[in-house]
């Protein structure tokens, strides 16, 4: 079980969340369909911190942007998109 | 290094092994010797042919292969830890072809036929069961999609068909196929070739031969690094030391991201967990092994009597193995369901271990933009059964310098090139 807390509901339990995998920085509509294929498909895949989005799908349906370790699925960071703290 | 019994004679670089038979169980017990080790530590070499990583099955059979079937003998094997310690066992050793696509199903009908020969082969008992693989339906789509995959697996000249609850209840008595439960039982995918295997014997005779054609089994060596000179692999340092070689294959799961990106490689991988359990052994009361992808499980029976569990991967990609309540609990509604009679059954233990999820649930084998190091990597929750073929044709890629036909769908430039695989039917459950 993972406990995550969602800055609008409280601390909930992971399974109330849909998980979107970790954050790539998209690239520009200019560049051709072999970079957009890598953004889509390549992943980092760290075994440490990565940053990721979460959808609270039954909670406040609003996504996350969350900092996870994957060794150890520790959070050190959780912020709504669209807000600065 | 240690050594048993006369029968172990040492070669200048191999050992001689003794072969493993009736009358060698028979002696041994009149003369009451100690059973020679299954192959020895070797000292590590500064350099080799080929290095591959990891020493589950696919780095095993790899190396058997080329050593058998292409004469490339100077091989090292790296495992960090012990042969086998990753998914090669942990997985549910469920072994079967009835796959979606004919690219799928042809490459995993080569590997029951491999495996249907291992034994003999390897000459170790690898205890492969042929007992019948049954995916049920419980809706009506999934029904339709039985009968494609039949369709598909029978012009492949693989034996599969849909059967009804009646025949379901012949071949499986404890399964409900009442019209009680939620997810009612209206059909299944029938497979006979498909069953189970011991997946540790597998692992140790595929070591064992092997070694006995002088393939080195590093355990408890791990990779630090990949040197590379001009877009070429030249070496690789190990916490035993470094090796020089022209050639490094990455057969590792869980860590395969981690191991390509010492090489600069970016590969399209999320790892996540897949849980499994084991229940206490009773009487053998099922026969075949028992999939449904509505109620994310697969049960299968052991040779000793305990039930064997899996589901399908976790929520969110990890590394850690830890075991969850969710999956417990789910697990058990799940089969409690399917088969009633199973309900004051105790579960012994859970476990989790690492999947490689690609894109499109093909697995990733071939050469990379950095020439000399090859992947055999992403085999998600489909590895295990995989193994024997995708040694043989991964020892055929690095022989012969091009994947062959029965791989050459399944390379990494796919990605970039956007022919992904779209083997819906690679994963017994849904993910």
């Amino acid at each position: 079980m993972l406990l995550i807390k969602c800055p609008h509901c409280g601390p909930r339990n992971s399974n109330e969340f849909t998980y979107n995998g970790e954050v790539i920085p998209r690239p520009g509509m200019d560049v051709d369909p072999s970079m957009w294929r890598r953004y889509l498909y390549m992943k980092t895949n760290a075994a440490g911190w990565q940053s990721e989005r979460w959808f609270h799908v039954s909670g406040c349906r609003r996504f996350l942007l969350i900092e996870r370790n994957q060794d150890t699925n520790e959070i050190r960071m959780i912020r709504a998109y669209g807000s600065q703290s | 290094m240690y050594r048993y019994g006369r029968a172990v004679k040492r070669g200048p670089d191999m050992t001689r092994q003794q072969r493993f038979s009736a009358w060698s169980l028979f002696t041994h017990g009149l003369r009451k010797t100690p059973w020679p080790t299954v192959w020895e530590p070797h000292a590590l070499q500064s350099s080799y042919d080929v290095v591959i990583v990891g020493g589950g099955i696919h780095g095993l059979a790899t190396a058997y292969y080329l050593a058998r079937n292409h004469g490339i003998t100077k091989v090292a094997v790296l495992e960090k830890s012990y042969i086998g310690s990753g998914g090669s066992g942990r997985n549910t050793t469920i072994i079967r072809s009835n796959y979606l696509t004919t690219e799928g199903s042809r490459f995993y009908d080569r590997s029951v036929k491999l495996y249907e020969h291992l034994a003999a082969d390897l000459n170790f008992n690898v205890m492969f069961e042929q007992r019948g693989h049954m995916t049920l339906a419980h809706t009506d789509s999934s029904l339709r999609t039985m009968r494609w995959r039949a369709e598909v697996n029978k012009f492949e000249g693989i034996d599969s068909d849909v059967i009804d609850p009646d025949e379901i209840k012949k071949l499986a008595p404890y399964l409900d196929v009442s019209d009680h439960p939620r997810y009612p039982i209206l059909g299944a995918l029938w497979h006979p070739p498909g069953g189970i295997v011991r997946h540790d014997a597998v692992v140790w005779g595929y070591a064992r031969a092997a070694a006995a054609l002088g393939v080195h089994v590093h355990q408890e060596t791990e990779l630090l690094g990949i040197d590379i000179e001009s877009e070429n692999v030249v070496g690789v340092q190990t916490s035993r030391g470094p090796i020089s070689t022209p050639t490094v294959i990455n057969c590792t799961a869980g860590w395969a991201s981690l191991i390509s990106a010492m090489a600069g490689v970016t590969l399209p991988i999320t790892t996540r967990p897949l849980q499994a359990a084991v229940t206490e052994p009773v009487k053998h009361f099922l026969h075949p092994v028992i999939v449904s992808g509505s109620l994310h499980t697969y049960v299968s029976q052991t040779a000793r009597g305990e039930l064997v569990f899996g589901a399908s991967v976790d929520p969110f990609a990890s590394y850690s193995t830890m075991g969850s309540l969710e999956f417990a609990t789910g697990l058990a509604n799940h089969v409690v369901e399917l088969m009633p009679a199973v309900s004051n059954m105790r579960l012994l233990r859970q476990w989790a271990g690492l999947c490689d999820m690609t894109p499109d649930f093909g697995p990733i084998i071939g050469p990379t933009p950095v020439e000399g190091f090859y992947v055999d990597v992403g085999w998600g929750t489909y590895g295990f059964k995989a193994g024997p073929v995708a040694g043989e044709s991964v020892a055929d890629m690095i022989a012969n310098g091009r994947p062959g036909r029965l791989i050459e769908s399944f390379g990494l430039d796919r990605f970039e090139k956007g022919t992904l695989t779209a083997e819906k039917g690679a994963a017994a459950v849904g993910h």
